[in-house]
């Protein structure tokens, strides 16, 4: 078994709206695989299948060989799961938490005990410890509730946007403590809409849309699959923009994207789209003030991959 | 963490002998009740009310209504008091609606499922915590009614056979809100429907009055709510005044009707909840 997570033509659907249309997915055990997708693209039902709360509408999904649906029971104590939202009591203390997450694993009040004070110790809980969660900030509930999906120390852990709604600091306090646990050897599925997120912590990106997996590879990977390279081009008059649009769409496969008065190509061959845009905007008599070369960032790779304005996902 | 795993992780799987099972199950439910016995002492306003609450209403009623209201004893305090029992275990029932609609709201029912805990854990510990408090609750009233001039004329054992047909009773109800809290959308709704059902009806028994007093249709419905069976029980109990099993039998029996309906009605709503 090399495959801690196998994913094979998952489909769900909540009365008529389809969440999942199909996705096939593999995680190697010891890898990170980062879940990028917009609102909606079905991040969130996906990991609530794979985590035992949802049953599928069809295909099977696999977790160390261990059916998700047919063998949840075996399941549940291999896998550890942060929901979207913390899913902590608010009335019970940190510690308190922990604890009761321990027992329920069946752990023995000892054990539950120490795994409880080393998970506090851990996630610099230890001031808060004692107190009701309910006056906890949002980064410590955050922390609590990966604290609470490692009690049981299991091999394989599901995030769901781990960081979203925390400030920087707190983000980065969160991707070390995940970091560690990637060290350990635990396999982890992290879905996220941060694209440096996922391109910071995931070994392999999946780009998840409208309940289908669209692309998939390393951050790099993505971007070259893009393509290569993107030519900026900096309009003098805004009012030229769609102008400009029109008579750089030829160049490219993708039409060009605009913000502002910049607008950008994605091509294989940065100098000479850039020789051509020049011939074509002088021939126009559009006037620009800046024309470069560049690498394509990950979220305009984000952005094109998950275009909605043809029928067909780009590809 | 360390790399050595201590205690392989138990799951409750099939295989498993039926006596472990049965140890995990009830392991389980006990971690679920005594953190909602928690959540009862760190919500200092709600006990306070589901205490202040009750006990106004005796004051109220035994003293404002003393003699304008015609019933078999001599003192109303002693009619009112076995009805207060009652009554204060069902304006409670609406917190266990409120308090799984907001483990729901809150995700906590969605991490009990991704635990590999005995799937009736939730719903027994939730039900028996307010077994607990609804005992807790009744010994209280019954010490207010003593101070107050209210006496067990029936002797001990029956005093305490009342508390627990009253208990018993509460606890069939935690099952009617259990659904109810599984079915509401959200907690805010589960509130205010278990206002809205339990008022009228407690209204409509032999909790504050008799029920000869109504008008028959009134008295028909009344006549057959496990409310009116429940204070009837009670109170046939505390007082002496007549035959005490006929109406403990009835009303054991109507207790029993309404958790064969709710006990499996709310294992399906947990099973299918959002
Ligand atoms: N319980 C539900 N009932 C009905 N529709 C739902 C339900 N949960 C999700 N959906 C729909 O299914 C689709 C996928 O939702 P999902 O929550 O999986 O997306 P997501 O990728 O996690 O989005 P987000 O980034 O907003 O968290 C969406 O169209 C959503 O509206
Ligand atoms: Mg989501």
């Amino acid at each position: 078994m090399s495959h801690a997570v196998e994913v094979r033509d998952l489909r769900k659907a909540y009365g008529s709206t389809i969440a999942l249309d199909g996705v096939d997915l593999d995680v190697p055990a010891g890898s990170v695989i980062g879940l990028l997708g917009p609102n909606g693209a079905g991040k969130t039902t996906l990991v609530r299948i794979l985590t035992t709360l949802l049953r599928p509408d069809a295909g099977h999904a696999r977790i160390l060989g261990l059916d998700v649906a047919t063998q949840a029971g075996q399941l549940r104590p291999l896998i550890g799961l942060a929901g979207q939202s913390a899913s902590v009591d608010e009335l019970l203390t940190a510690r308190e938490n922990l604890r009761m997450v321990g027992r329920l694993y069946h752990l023995s009040s000892r054990v539950a005990e120490r795994r409880a004070d080393a998970l506090i110790t851990r996630f610099e809980l230890d001031e808060a410890a004692d107190r009701p969660v309910k006056g906890f900030s949002g980064g410590m509930r955050r922390r609590l509730d990966l604290a609470a999906s490692l009690v049981n120390e299991p091999p394989v852990l599901f995030l769901d946007e781990p960081t979203t709604g925390l400030d920087p600091r707190s983000r980065l306090t969160l991707w070390a403590a995940i970091e560690d646990l990637v060290e350990e050897g635990t396999t982890l599925l992290l879905t996220t809409q941060y694209l440096e997120e996922a391109d910071h912590l995931a070994d392999r990106i999946v780009v998840i849309d409208r309940g289908q997996v669209i692309a998939q590879g390393t951050g790099d990977a993505l971007k070259e699959r893009v393509g290569g390279q993107v030519v900026d081009v900096r309009v003098a008059d805004l009012a030229a923009v769609e102008h400009a649009r029109s008579v750089l769409s030829a160049l490219t496969h993708e039409p060009p994207a605009s913000e502002g008065a910049v607008l950008s190509l994605a091509t294989d061959d940065g100098v000479a789209t850039l020789v051509r845009a020049a011939q074509k905007l002088e021939a126009a008599e559009i006037e620009v003030t800046d024309l470069a070369v560049r690498r394509p960032s990950l979220d305009e790779v984000f952005l094109t991959l998950t275009a909605h304005d043809d029928e067909e996902p780009a590809r | 963490m360390t790399a050595t795993r201590e205690a392989a992780p138990q799951a409750l799987t099939r295989d498993q002998s039926v006596l472990t099972r049965l140890r995990w199950t009830a392991s389980d439910a006990a971690v679920v009740t005594g953190r909602n016995l928690r959540h009862f002492v760190r919500q200092p306003q709600l006990l306070l009310f589901s205490t202040v609450q009750p006990v106004m209403f005796v004051l109220l009623f035994a003293f404002v209504f003393d003699g304008a209201i015609d019933v078999p004893t001599d003192d109303y305090l002693q009619y009112l008091l076995p009805g207060i029992f009652v009554q204060s275990v069902a304006f409670r029932a609406g917190q266990t609606a409120v308090g799984l609609a907001e483990d729901l709201d809150r995700g906590v029912i969605d991490r009990f499922r991704t635990l590999p805990m005995a799937r009736s854990a939730v719903l027994a510990g939730r039900t028996f915590a307010d077994l607990i408090r609804n005992l807790s609750i009744v010994v209280l009233m019954a010490g207010v009614g003593l101070l107050i001039g209210f006496r067990f004329e029936a002797g001990p054992a029956m005093a305490l056979a009342a508390i627990l047909v009253v208990s018993v009773f509460g606890y069939a109800l935690s099952w009617v809100f259990a659904y109810v809290g599984l079915r509401a959308k959200g907690a805010e709704a589960a509130q205010s429907a278990g206002f809205v059902v339990m008022f009228p009806l407690v209204f409509a028994s032999s909790v504050f009055v008799p029920i000869s007093s109504m008008p028959p249709w009134l008295a028909t419905f009344a006549g057959a709510s496990p409310i009116t069976h429940a204070a009837d029980a009670a109170r046939a109990l505390s007082l002496g005044t007549g035959p005490a099993l006929a109406p403990t039998l009835l009303s054991l029996a109507s207790t029993a009707a309404v958790l064969a309906v709710f006990v499996p009605l709310s294992v399906r709503a947990y099973r299918r909840a959002r």
